[in-house]
C-alpha cells in the first residue's frame, strides 16, 4: 500500500511538473513582448515596459523564467523589489494582489457550492437511479429516466437566468445568490447558494441517476444477489444491505473524478449567478489577460484533481475487497 | 415529408460501407442472410425513439444548410438591425415595445433587445456556427483518437505507456478552464492581442483549443478495445498466415470498431456544441457580429428582467438539438450492440 501510495504520488507531481511546464509556456512565450505591455496597463511608455520587464525577469531565457517561477512556489522569490512569499505564484496583473492570496480567499465559495450540489446531486440521482432500477421497464423507471434524460441536456447557462427570474425577480421568493461565510450563519449561507446548488445539482443528477441504475442492474444480476435471495433475506434487505453497497463502488470513482467536472460547472454557475468564486476569478482573469492569475488558476486547479485522483484510488482499494493493490 | 428515408440512407450508407462482411440479400425465403449492419439497422428502424429523434437533429442539420433559403424565403437576414431601421419597433432603452419581445406576424420569434436583430434568422444562422464548429472539431478528435487508440491499443507496451501518460496529463486539468485559458492563446498564434480577429479566425482558434483537448475520450475507448481485438483469434490467424501489421490494423481491426467509433461520435457532438456555446457564453468563443447560441444565451441573461422571452428561444433550440442527440445516440449503440440490456 505504502509503495502504491509512493508511486501514486510521484506520478502526480510529473504531470503536475509537465502541465506547468506548458501553461508556462504557451503563457508567457507566446504572446511574446505582450506580457510586459499587458503588465503595465494603459498609461505604458517604452522606459516603464523595459522597467516591468526586468522586474518580471523577462529579459532571461525563458527556461530561466520557468525555474524562477517553480522556485517561488516552493521557496519564494523576489519580484521586482517586493518579497513574494512562498507559495508564489506571482502578483495579478490587474490588481497587483498575490495571486495565491487571491485564490485562497475565493475558495470557499467555490467549495461552498462544489459541497451544496455534490449532497443535492447525491441524494437525488443516487436515489432516482435507484427507484429506477428497483422498478426496471415499469413507469417510474421510464419516469425517472426521462427525467434524467432532459435534465442531463439542460445547460447550466440557460436555466440560470430562468431560475433568476422565476424565483428572484418576479417572485422575491428566494434572496439574489450571494455568498455568506458558514460560520457566521449558515442559513444566510445556504439561503444564499440554494439556487446554484439546484441548478448545478440538476445537470448532474441526471447523469448519476442513470449511472446508479445501470450499476445497481449490474449488481442485481450477479451470483452473489441469488445467493442471498436464496438464502431467504427480504428483498429490501438484499437490496440494502447486499446489491447498495455493491452498486455504490463505481459512484464513488465516478465521483472522484467527476472534481474537474466539477470545477468546470463552478466556472460557469458562478459567472451566470454572480457569485465570486474561484470559477468567476478565472473567467474575469482570462478576459483581463492576467496571465499570472490564470497560470495560478491553472495550476491550483490541476493540483487539486491530482489530488482527489490519489484520494479515489486509496478509497477504491479500500471499499472494495476484490481490489488488491499491486505496488 | 420522406426525412425518415434520409436517415435511412445516410445510416444504411454509412453502416454497409463501413462493414467489411456485407452479404448480398435478396432473397424473399428464410433465411435471408444479413449483414451486422443490416441488422442493426432493422433494430433501428423499429426504436421509435431514436427514429424520431434522427429526424429531429436531421431537421437541425437541414436548416443549417438551407439558412439562406430560410433567409431568402421569411425576407430577413440574421444582420440586419431591424429594430433601429425602422422606429415603433424598439423603445429608447432599446427593449421591444410590443409584448413578448416584439413576436409578431412579420418578427416571428420577436427582435432581439438593443440591436433590434430577427431573432429567428440570428437563430437560424447560429446552428451554422455551432454545428459547423462542433462537426470539424468531432471529425479531427475521432481521426486523432482512432489513430492514437489503436497505436496505443496495438503495439502496446512503451506506445501504450506514453499515450497513457499523456492523456492522463490532459485529464487533470479542468477541460472548461482549460479550454478557458487557451482559447486567447490559441488566437494569439494567429494574430496580434488587441487586433480585431475575423470569425473564421476566432472559429479556427476554437477547433484547436478543442480538437488538442478533445481526442482523449475516442483514445481511451478505442485503446480498450484494440486490447482485447488484438488478442482475439482472427488477429492469429491473420499473423499467422502472414498479414503485414499494416493489413492487420486496416483490414481486421478497423471493421470491427466501427461500432465504438460511431458510438464515440454520438457522444462527442453534443458535447462539442455545448462547450462551444459555453465558451462563446463566457465571452472567450465567438463574439460579434458572428450569430451563436452561446452569445445569444449570454445577451439573454443580460436581458432576463425585461425581455424573458428572448432567452426562451436559444435556451430551447439548445436543449431541443442535445437531448434528441443523446436519444439518437442512445438508440444508435442499442441498435449496434443487441446484447446491451438498459
Amino acid at each position: 500500500m505504502l509503495a502504491f501510495l509512493v508511486r501514486r504520488v510521484i506520478g502526480a507531481l510529473l504531470i503536475l511538473l509537465v502541465i506547468s511546464a506548458i501553461t508556462f509556456l504557451l503563457f508567457f512565450a507566446v504572446p511574446g513582448n505582450e506580457v510586459a505591455a499587458l503588465s503595465c496597463g494603459k498609461s505604458c511608455t517604452p522606459a516603464l515596459i523595459d522597467e516591468i520587464k526586468r522586474g518580471l525577469g523577462l529579459d532571461q531565457p525563458i527556461w530561466q523564467q520557468y525555474l524562477t517561477y517553480l522556485g517561488g512556489i516552493f521557496g519564494g522569490r523576489m519580484i521586482g523589489d517586493k518579497m513574494c512569499e512562498a507559495p508564489c505564484f506571482g502578483y495579478s496583473f490587474v490588481n497587483r494582489q498575490p495571486v495565491f492570496d487571491t485564490v485562497v480567499d475565493r475558495l470557499p465559495v467555490t467549495l461552498s457550492l462544489a459541497i451544496g450540489a455534490v449532497v443535492l446531486f447525491l441524494i437525488f440521482g443516487v436515489g432516482l437511479g435507484m427507484l429506477a432500477a428497483l422498478r426496471k421497464g415499469k413507469a417510474a423507471d421510464k419516469i425517472a429516466m426521462g427525467f434524467a434524460l432532459v435534465g442531463g441536456s439542460m445547460q447550466i447557462y440557460v436555466l440560470a437566468p430562468f431560475f433568476l427570474y422565476i424565483f428572484v425577480y418576479s417572485s422575491d421568493l428566494l434572496p439574489r445568490p450571494h455568498y455568506v461565510s458558514f460560520f457566521d450563519s449558515p442559513l444566510d449561507w445556504a439561503g444564499g447558494l440554494i439556487l446554484p446548488w439546484i441548478c448545478l445539482a440538476l445537470i448532474h443528477t441526471a447523469y448519476y441517476a442513470r449511472l446508479t441504475r445501470s450499476s445497481m442492474v449490474d449488481v442485481l444480476n450477479e451470483d452473489f444477489i441469488r445467493t442471498v435471495r436464496a438464502k431467504g433475506l427480504s428483498t429490501r434487505e438484499v437490496y440494502v444491505k447486499h446489491a447498495f453497497r455493491g452498486a455504490m463502488t463505481p459512484i464513488a470513482t465516478i465521483l472522484g473524478l467527476d472534481i474537474a467536472t466539477l470545477f468546470a460547472g463552478a466556472i460557469i454557475t458562478e459567472t451566470s449567478f454572480s457569485l465570486v468564486g474561484v470559477g468567476q476569478l478565472a473567467v474575469n482573469s482570462v478576459l483581463a489577460s492576467d496571465l499570472p492569475m490564470m497560470m495560478g488558476v491553472v495550476m491550483l486547479a490541476s493540483s487539486a484533481v491530482v489530488v482527489a485522483n490519489i484520494i479515489v484510488d486509496v478509497v477504491y482499494a479500500a471499499i472494495d475487497p476484490r481490489i488488491k493493490v499491486t505496488a | 415529408m420522406d426525412i425518415g428515408g434520409h436517415v435511412a440512407d445516410l445510416v444504411q450508407a454509412e453502416l454497409t460501407t463501413a462493414d467489411a462482411s456485407s452479404v448480398p440479400t435478396g432473397r424473399s425465403k428464410p433465411p435471408v442472410g444479413r449483414s451486422p449492419g443490416q441488422l442493426a439497422w432493422r433494430r433501428f428502424r423499429r426504436d421509435k425513439t431514436g427514429v424520431i429523434s434522427g429526424c429531429v437533429v436531421l431537421f437541425f442539420f437541414l436548416v443549417g444548410l438551407g439558412a439562406p433559403l430560410i433567409s431568402l424565403l421569411y425576407g430577413k437576414d440574421p444582420d440586419t438591425q431591424y429594430g433601429l431601421e425602422r422606429p415603433g419597433l424598439l423603445s429608447d432603452t432599446g427593449i421591444p415595445m410590443k409584448p413578448n419581445g416584439g413576436i409578431d406576424g412579420e418578427f416571428w420569434l420577436g427582435l432581439e433587445p438593443k440591436l433590434g436583430r430577427d431573432v429567428l434568422m440570428q437563430l437560424v444562422y447560429g446552428i451554422r456556427t455551432s454545428l459547423l464548429i462542433a462537426l470539424v472539431v468531432v471529425f479531427i478528435v475521432t481521426a486523432i483518437g482512432v489513430i492514437i487508440g489503436i497505436t496505443a491499443g496495438y503495439l502496446g507496451g512503451k506506445a501504450d505507456y506514453f499515450i497513457g501518460r499523456v492523456i492522463d496529463t490532459l485529464l487533470a486539468i479542468p477541460s472548461t478552464l482549460f479550454f478557458l485559458a487557451f482559447t486567447p492563446i490559441a488566437l494569439a498564434l494567429f494574430i496580434a492581442p488587441g487586433k480585431e480577429a475575423p470569425a473564421w479566425l476566432r472559429a479556427t482558434a476554437l477547433i484547436l483549443v478543442l480538437s488538442v483537448f478533445g481526442w482523449t475520450r475516442a483514445a481511451r475507448l478505442l485503446r480498450g478495445q484494440v486490447l482485447s481485438l488484438r488478442e482475439r483469434e482472427f488477429i492469429d490467424a491473420a499473423r499467422v498466415s502472414g498479414a503485414s501489421s499494416r493489413r492487420i490494423v486496416l483490414k481486421e481491426l478497423l471493421p470491427n470498431l466501427v461500432t465504438p467509433i460511431l458510438v464515440v461520435v454520438t457522444l462527442d457532438v453534443p458535447a462539442m456544441v455545448t462547450t462551444e456555446a459555453a465558451l462563446s457564453y463566457l465571452g472567450v468563443g465567438m463574439v460579434e457580429p458572428t450569430p451563436d447560441w452561446g452569445r445569444m444565451i449570454h445577451t439573454g441573461g443580460d436581458y432576463i428582467q425585461t425581455v424573458p422571452t428572448y432567452l426562451v428561444f436559444p435556451g430551447l433550440a439548445l436543449l431541443i438539438f442535445v437531448l434528441a442527440f443523446n436519444l439518437l445516440g442512445d438508440s444508435v449503440r442499442d441498435a449496434l450492440d443487441p446484447k446491451s440490456h438498459r
